[in-house]
């Protein structure tokens, strides 16, 4: 699994406290690292932890902050936005419904230019009802203008959470970011974490000081006016240029965390045994672990397959993406959602895009699975693989395969 | 952006702020302006009480409107007792 492993001769600061906690315990602690001055949240499974932790931090003395406890999502995000412009640094968290409860404000964070960052605890939509793990969530939601890093385990969400403000705040950027962590597989299951000391994140990121967007009496400015097209076409392109400047800032911001706390994740994207590979696969989130283990039993039977773990879904990274694919055998896409209209999931249909222009152009397989806290096993990665190795060897193989409901080798009618 | 033709950017805010006064010209809305008919107007000024964007004034002899601000709502010809008021198409070309 990744960041677990620390080479200590790598970096410059002592190692941290380990400690084995969940991951909204990870997300708590990345978020009281950061030293934010306001929280606002209301619990949701399988949030719900993360809200106590650090209800239970700033009660103990521990976090100096104001915890707002809100009768909504939308009231949470709006406290935010309050307390950002007021020039705090700032955090919450949300699942599944109360992310869709949210989403008046969700988008105008992001609009406004407010850096604020949210850990989205990912869970599948209801209906059916469910409180199970799934990214339909904080997928639907990837094109409201922030940026949304996928994690894989507990100790990259604490890492990201304190690269994630760097990265918000940074003055080419000003968007405000989430961390996506899975609902329960990550949320709810205890991991090894190192816990960086104070002193150590301190000099990492520096206090929030804004100017673009701040009411402060001495230097008044109207906020959000009433504005025309072509002013707010202005805006828009400006906020797609923060996305696009975005890519560089979240590899770079990646190096120096690496560089500091010897943990790097690779940015935007880890290749996994990539670059000798003719297979691929492309994961987003914890299921990366799995399928990285089903990886490495791959290669030991001889098939020559690597990974692309995807961290950042917004700002996708197109041209990364189609120079670590370039002159793959085939690729496969597992998808913890789906894209209603496209009858495939969300990440198979935007690679597909990334990767029109790829010359002979390989095999694109997509693989559905593990929605409303279905588990993706081992097996469904070596169904994968399997039908991967066949669509690269020539067979036509199915565009889509929906693991765990489809039928078996042998068993088909 | 590399992939995009290059913008003619005219604003120096990152974010949706505004740190001066921004008047609305609201005569640019207008596609019907008021014309007073001189010898009706009785100068009871209520024409200039109902205007919402304060254009209507006095001259000598009758009330008038500052078409820099007019929109052309015909608040004031609907209001004014006296039928004072003409509402007329603005043509421009």
């Amino acid at each position: 699994m990744s960041g677990t492993t620390t080479d200590d001769e790598a970096r410059v600061v002592r190692p941290g406290r380990i400690a084995v906690i969940d991951g909204n315990m990870a997300a708590a602690w990345g978020a009281k690292l950061s030293r934010p001055t306001v929280l606002a949240a209301y619990p949701i499974t399988p949030q719900t932890p993360l809200v106590e932790y650090l209800s239970t931090f700033v009660a103990d003395g521990e976090l100096d902050a104001d915890m707002v406890e809100v009768e909504s999502e939308h009231s949470a995000l709006s406290v935010l936005q309050g307390a950002s412009l007021a020039g705090a640094r700032t955090f919450t968290g949300t699942s599944s419904q109360g992310l869709a409860l949210m989403y008046e404000p969700y988008i105008r964070t992001s609009t406004l230019r407010l850096p604020i960052v949210m850990a989205i605890v990912t869970r599948e939509v209801i209906s059916p009802q469910s409180v199970w793990g799934g990214q339909q969530d904080a997928i639907t939601v990837r094109d409201a203008g922030w940026i949304q890093i996928y994690v894989e385990d507990n100790q990259e969400i604490l890492d990201s959470i304190i690269m994630a403000y760097k990265i918000a705040e940074h003055p080419d950027i000003l968007l405000p970011v989430n961390i996506c962590y899975d609902g329960h597989y990550l949320s709810h299951v205890a991991d090894r974490v190192e816990i960086p000391a104070q002193e150590d994140v301190d000099r990492f990121l520096s206090p929030y000081s804004p100017s673009h967007i701040k009411l402060d009496p001495r230097t008044p400015m109207s906020v959000d006016p009433l504005t025309p097209g072509d002013i707010l076409m202005e805006y828009r392109y400006k906020h797609v240029r923060a996305q696009a400047r975005a890519k560089r800032v979240i590899e770079e911001v990646d190096e120096e965390f690496g560089r500091i706390f010897g943990r790097p994740y690779g940015g935007l994207l880890e290749r996994y045994r990539l670059d000798d590979a003719s297979l691929a696969l492309i994961t987003l989130g914890s299921t990366s672990g799995t399928a990285k283990v089903a990886v490495d039993a791959a290669r030991n039977r001889g098939v020559d397959i690597g990974l692309i773990k995807l961290r950042a879904l917004r700002p996708f990274p197109r041209e990364e993406l189609f120079e670590a694919l370039h002159g793959k055998a085939a690729i496969g896409i597992v998808d913890r959602n789906v894209c209603f209209g496209w009858m495939t999931g969300v990440v198979y249909a935007e690679v597909c895009a990334a990767l029109r222009l790829l010359p002979d152009q390989p095999p694109l397989i997509d693989f559905v699975a593990g929605l409303g806290g279905a588990d993706i096993t081992f097996k469904h990665y070596e169904r994968a693989i399997s039908l991967l190795q066949q669509a690269a060897s020539g067979r036509t193989v199915a565009e889509v395969t929906w693991l765990g409901i489809d039928f078996e080798p042998g068993e088909e009618p | 952006m590399s992939n995009m033709r290059r913008m003619k950017l005219t604003g120096s805010y990152e974010a949706p702020i505004g740190t001066t006064m921004y008047v609305v010209n609201t005569g640019d809305w207008r596609y019907q302006r008021p014309v007073t008919i001189a010898g009706k107007c009785r100068k009871c000024g209520l024409c200039s009480l109902y205007c919402p964007t304060g254009s209507r004034y006095e001259e000598a002899n009758a009330f008038a409107t500052d078409l820099r601000y007019c929109k052309g709502c015909g608040i004031c010809a609907n209001e004014c007792g006296a039928a004072a008021i003409a509402m007329v198409e603005e043509i421009r070309t």
